[in-house]
């Protein structure tokens, strides 16, 4: 019997899904801090890894416990943490290091009502931005939005597939709904779950250069401990690993290759679900929990013979540029709906004629309830 | 006639540029450390040195180990993580007073408590050398820097109390002056099971020994050398170190279970259980 992968039917909590997804993933090592709403996933991963010769720490905070996950992935072991929105904010500092390192991890992000203490217990997606720009310097980001329990499962599974296909760390930006929700859960057969892992430099060598992209832009992964002895640091570096403070060459070329493993993989990596948008004349976008009202609202819609459709991103970062702007080069009226103040609005209005953008805000309430996302959809249709 | 080679050349990485100032007293620890690393044998596949930002810091560039160079302050975090996925290398940190005791504080304290099997070894220089020589939480009192330009009204924190109160299985003070007490020190902490902490009092003569009435690298020097006192064992809070006195010595060498030991035995514990259960 496997205990890392629970194949079978289950009545789960969505937090305790992401930390089922990242064990079935081979995630063997997680350091956190409580937060809520993400201690879920810390405490069930402190019950689990021993189970399946993992590793669970606690730290003495958010800073230390991206540290430590940092640490143990240049080891060679899957890792991650969760955290919410204050320990997020923590966490910006070593995120950049994860990029600057092309450390593979997964940081998982209940988000919670900001900012500051802000709201603890209250689902909003007020991190979306944070998630891509929070730390400081140029970078790409990959970020997944889940939208139900089975989605914090196997977006978990993607985001560890994603880290380690890249060298990057992924972000799976749930909200507290969606971590708090207690649904159907699906965990597939261990063949079934497609599992992803970093490529490897083939032996060490004396003119072994660990940060040599292949075609790809990604550099293979050594790892501590295997007689590579090679040095990794947050400076710029040059592709030996040698920190180059002063060279407007190696910088460029750096923070080039490491935007660029991931923007012109975009299309491999942006996923977006779509309902009712071929002959759509009203498109809402909305991502993660709210996208679940928002559905009900469009078939609604449709059941009264409005033409409305629903562009979900699964991929918040990178955004879905092109697929957004195509919907809305031929819809009349886009609607955005995000639990927050607007902050990816501000994307697709960058994609769209602005004057065919409704934004809605919704702060600290539970979710928009698929009437008033109805209501808003007459009103465009009018 | 083949080209001479210095024979602890294998320790030093190749081709990352060196920029400690002549006279800095990084560059002794960097050579105790070596010399350590080679009287020890140590499977040097097997040693991770991580640091973190400042003159030292460069420090894990210089040795031909896995090397890491962390974020300001959290080289002590990320190393925890390397020696809980892989108890069996030697990990060591190797920073500086500013990055290990002002916002690396934290870290230092709870790696310390846990008894995390990490070697940490400080550098204490009295101020930030590399952004120009600002006080900091070892700065002397009264002591001038660019930030402290009329003397300085900070109590310096005692390193070595710290790390004992925190919990550290072995504990020493020294000064680049002591270079083969140094290096004895550098190797028990190696071998030890547990956080050890070596203190090395090391001089700035460009950013604080001018300023403080030390005008060059041998008035540093001498400094140490005048004002040392070795008081092994003595209680750590009542090391001191000021100019005048400066309490050198082996402080605290005692047995507790390490953490990734204790993680083992849980893990094997729940693995054993399971067993029994699954039959």
């Amino acid at each position: 019997m496997r205990r890392d992968v629970l194949t079978g039917r289950h009545f789960m909590l969505g937090d305790i899904a992401c930390a089922e997804g990242a064990l079935a993933t081979g995630c063997r090592f997680f350091a956190g801090y409580p937060i809520t709403p993400a201690t879920e996933i810390a405490e069930h991963m402190s019950e689990r890894l021993p189970e399946v010769g993992g590793v669970y720490i606690q730290m003495e905070d958010e800073i230390a416990s991206i540290a430590a996950v940092i640490g143990a992935s240049y080891t060679g072991v899957k890792s991650m943490t969760a955290t919410s929105g204050p320990g997020f904010s923590l966490m910006q500092e070593n995120l950049g290091l994860a990029v600057m390192t092309e450390t593979p991890l997964v940081l998982v992000d209940v988000q919670r009502g900001g900012p500051s203490t802000g709201q603890p217990t209250k689902t909003s997606q007020q991190d979306v931005m944070q998630a891509k720009w929070g730390a400081h310097g140029d970078k790409e980001i990959i970020a997944l939005a889940p939208s139900s329990v089975q989605e914090m499962f196997d977006l978990t599974v993607e985001a560890f597939n994603l880290s380690e296909t890249y060298r990057c760390p992924a972000l799976v930006m749930a909200d507290e709904l969606i971590g708090h929700l207690r649904e159907k859960l699906v965990i597939p057969k261990t063949e079934e779950i497609r599992l992803v892992e970093r490529k490897r430099p083939k032996a060490p060598s004396t003119s072994f250069a660990p940060f040599k992209p292949d075609a790809d832009q990604v550099p293979p992964m050594a790892c501590f401990g295997e007689g590579y002895r090679f040095y990794a640091t947050g400076l710029t570096h040059d592709e030996t690993g040698s920190p180059e403070a002063d060279s407007a060459e190696v910088q460029t070329e750096l923070i080039a290759r490491l935007c660029d493993k991931i923007r012109k993989n975009r299309d491999k990596i942006v996923k977006v679900k779509s309902m009712f948008l071929e002959d759509a004349e009203i498109c809402v976008i909305a991502y993660g929990g709210v996208a679940r009202s928002a559905m009900t609202a469009v078939r609604r819609a449709r059941d009264k013979g409005i033409k409305a459709g629903l562009l979900r991103p699964v991929t918040i970062w990178p955004f879905p540029s092109k697929e957004v702007a195509e919907v809305a080069e031929r819809v009349k009226h886009i609607i955005v709906l995000e639990m927050n103040y607007g902050q990816l609005v501000g994307e697709v209005e960058r994609r769209a004629d602005y004057r065919k953008v409704t934004f809605v805000p919704k702060l600290g309430e539970v979710l928009y309830t698929p009437m008033e996302i109805l209501g808003q959809i007459e009103r465009c249709s009018r | 006639m083949s080209e001479l080679k210095h024979p602890l050349d294998v320790y030093m990485r190749k081709g990352v540029p060196r920029i400690w100032c002549s006279g800095c007293g990084d560059g002794i620890i960097l050579k105790e450390f070596i010399n350590a690393l080679n009287e020890l044998k140590l499977d040097m596949d097997k040693v991770a040195v991580l640091s973190g930002i400042g003159c030292i810091g460069r420090f894990s560039g210089y040795t031909n180990t896995d090397s890491f160079h962390s974020t300001h302050g959290r080289s002590i975090a990320v190393a925890t993580g390397v020696k809980v996925a892989r108890p069996d290398l030697t990990v060591v940190v190797v920073s500086g007073d500013g990055d290990l005791f002002a916002i690396g504080g934290n870290h230092f304290i709870h790696a310390a408590r846990r008894n995390v099997g990490l070697t940490v070894i400080c550098s204490n220089n009295f101020n930030y050398g590399m952004t120009g020589g600002q006080f900091g939480p070892t700065t002397l009192l009264e002591g001038y820097t660019t930030t402290t330009p009329y003397g300085n009204i900070e109590n310096p924190l005692n390193l070595v109390y710290l790390a004992a109160a925190a919990g550290a299985v072995y504990v020493a003070r020294w000064t680049t002056y002591h270079a083969r007490l140094l290096r004895g020190a550098i190797k028990k902490a190696l071998q030890k099971k547990g956080f050890s902490f070596v203190e090395i009092i090391s001089p700035c003569p460009q950013q604080y020994g001018r300023r403080n009435k030390m005008e060059n690298p041998i008035e540093c020097m001498k400094w140490l050398k005048e004002k040392s006192v070795i008081q092994n064992r003595i209680d750590p809070a009542k090391a001191e170190v000021g100019i005048d006195k400066i309490v050198v010595g082996e402080f605290v060498d005692i047995e507790k279970p390490e953490f990734t030991d204790l993680l083992k035995k849980k893990i094997d514990f729940v693995q054993e259980k399971l067993r029994k259960k699954e039959g």
